[in-house]
Formats: C-alpha cells, structure tokens, sequence
C-alpha cells in the first residue's frame, strides 16, 4: 500500500478537503487550510509510525506540480501587464528594500538571541523562494535543509497573517499587498494573494523571481561587508 | 487544457535546460516564467492555449505546498536545537518584511498617481 504514491496523495487531498471545510465554517486566519493539513499530518505520520519516506512518494508527486505553476504565473502577469509595468518603480524599490530587510532583520534578530554562525546563515535567505533559497546558502556557507524548513515556515507565517496583517497597518493597495506578501513568503503567499485578488497574486508571482533575483546579489555584498566590521 | 499543460511543462524545461547549462542562479520554474512572459509578448505563442490550465495550477497552488510543508517534520531536531533564535528570527522578521515592501510600495505608487503622470 505504501509502495505507490496512491497513499501520499489520497491522505494530502482528503486533509485538504476537510481542512479547507473547517476553515469555511469558522473563518478564522489560524484555520488557514494550508497550515492546518501540514499539521494534520505531521501528526498523523506520527500517530501511526509512518515514515515520511512513505509519504513523500506521493506527496512529491503534487509537490511537482509547483514547477509548472510557476511557469503559469506568467499568464496573470501578462494579462495585467500595463497595470503592473505602470508600477515598475514601486515595485523594483519595494523587491528591494524588502530584500535588504529580510537579510538585516532575520540575521540581525538570530545573531541578537544567541543563534549560531551556521542558523544565522541559514536564516539569510528565508524569504526566498526554495530552489534559489538552496542554492544561496550551499554558497554561503548555512545548512541547506534547515534553510528549506525555514522557507517553508516562513512561506506559511506570510500566507496565514499577509492579507490580515497588511490590512491593519494601513496597505491597501492590492499591488502593494500583493509585493508585500510575495517579498515576505514566496510561492506560499503568492498562492493564497491569488485567492484574494488575481493581480496581487499576479504581483506576488512577480517579486518571487525580483527578490530571489536581488538576494542571490545582495547577500554575498552584504557578508563581505559585516565580515570587514 | 493538454495543450496548455504540455506547454507549461515545454516551458519549464527550457528554462531547466538554459538554468543548467549557463550554471545560472535562478531557478529553472522562475526562468521558465519569464520565458514564456517573453513568448506572450512576442507572440510567439498564444495565451487561449493557456488559460485553462493556468487557472487549475494556479487555484490550487496552495495544495501543492501542503507536502512540502509535512518535509519540516524531518527537520524538527535541528530547529529544536536553537528553537529560540529561529522562531523569534523567521516570525518577526517575516513581519518587518511585509510591512517595509508595502508600505514603500504603496507610498511609491500614491505619489506617483498624484504627479498626475499617467492615468490610462
């Protein structure tokens, strides 16, 4: 039974499916659909002493599928293009920025609450989306599958408390929203930007690629520099 | 919705290959998306033989990290080992990064609309 990815598959759309019932009926942002299966299983792999291994063959296999849907992010963006090229500016200064943030703050706050060399490292580029996330910190120096479980945490932070959380501190603009969570929390943030609004989910598609962009260049700079303090 | 499928992939493996063989940082996907960006804009293909396809990814996107998310699981020791740093680090940090890329955003984008410059 567990020789075929029938299994990882079956148990990851049946949790979906109830965790997205749950979420309807109590509407609250902690019954994020997505935040809730990862748990559900997590616990029930180890409720019944199941190995990931098992899991995965399936559970790769919807993993997969991200490869083509960000090649299809390309179809919102071309749709809304003058929208989106008429806020070239903001948007480019906003990637940036948010970049330059992520490095200081993540690596600022673990090195403040006593992390090592390697965890502050692998902090550097949580914000990033994964493969580039990887290929980062293999250069730099961090452990590559800490930074993997750091960007996915991160992914679901930003894709639980985005939307809400923008909101409150005042953006409202859905370009702004929509770069805010796709700087912050990658491909996580950007699916659930695109269940709130089609551009801002076109436009956190859109930071993915800036701010992996802008990292891969930043962070090397930026290392260099707090290694000369 | 084959077509569109058979394109999307076509498209990510372009960009696979030209991400492998210049050693380039960016990913394959994140290539393969501005490949096919380029493709729409020149024409060179047509974006009907997407929509369908797109917008079942795209709608279900989220699904597609849930395994992904389940992989922590793996991990769980060595984040256990420094929890403190890393928690405070990712969760704040996570913030700051949203409200600096907004709110800088937003303030770029309202001046830019009261220059009067471009509404069309």
């Amino acid at each position: 039974m567990l020789e075929t990815p029938l299994f990882g598959i079956t148990l990851t759309l049946v949790t979906y499916l109830l965790a997205q019932k749950l979420y309807r009926r109590v509407g609250k942002v902690w019954a994020n659909p997505v935040l809730v299966s990862i748990v559900s299983i997590i616990l029930l792999l180890q409720l019944f002493d199941l190995e990931y291994r098992d899991y995965a063959r399936g559970g790769d296999v919807l993993v997969f599928l991200l490869g083509p849907s960000v090649v299809a992010l390309a179809i919102p963006l071309y749709q809304r293009r003058e929208e989106i090229w008429k806020r070239k500016k903001p948007i480019m200064v906003g990637v940036f920025a948010g970049s330059l943030a992520s490095i200081i703050s993540a690596c600022g706050l673990a090195w403040a609450f006593g992390g090592s060399r390697e965890v502050i490292l692998s902090l550097a580029p949580k914000s990033v989306t994964t493969p580039i996330a990887i290929s980062i910190v293999e250069k730099i120096g961090g452990i590559a599958p800490l930074t993997a479980a750091l960007v996915v945490l991160t992914g679901c932070i930003g894709a639980v408390c985005g939307p809400e959380f923008c909101k409150r501190i005042g953006i409202t603009s859905p370009v702004a929203t929509g770069l805010a969570v796709g700087t912050s929390a990658h491909g996580i943030g950007t699916a659930r930007m695109l269940e709130v609004d089609r551009l801002s989910g076109a436009v956190a598609g859109l930071a993915i690629g800036l701010n992996g962009l802008m990292t891969t260049f930043l962070l090397p700079l930026l290392i260099a520099i707090a290694g000369n303090w | 919705m084959v077509r569109g499928l058979t394109f999307l992939l076509l498209f990510q493996f372009s960009g696979e290959a030209v991400s492998r063989i210049f050693d380039l940082p960016i990913p394959g996907n994140v290539l393969g998306m501005g490949f096919l960006l380029l493709g729409l804009t020149t024409k060179l293909v047509d974006i009907k033989w997407f929509e369908e396809a797109a917008d079942l990814l795209l709608s279900n996107m989220a699904l597609f990290f849930v395994p992904a998310g389940v992989g922590v699981m793996v991990y769980g020791e060595l984040i256990a080992a420094e929890w403190l740093p890393i928690t405070v680090a990712t969760v704040l940090s996570t913030f700051v990064v949203m409200a600096v890329t907004g709110k800088i955003a937003q303030k770029l984008e309202s001046s830019a609309e009261d220059d009067g410059g471009e509404d069309a």
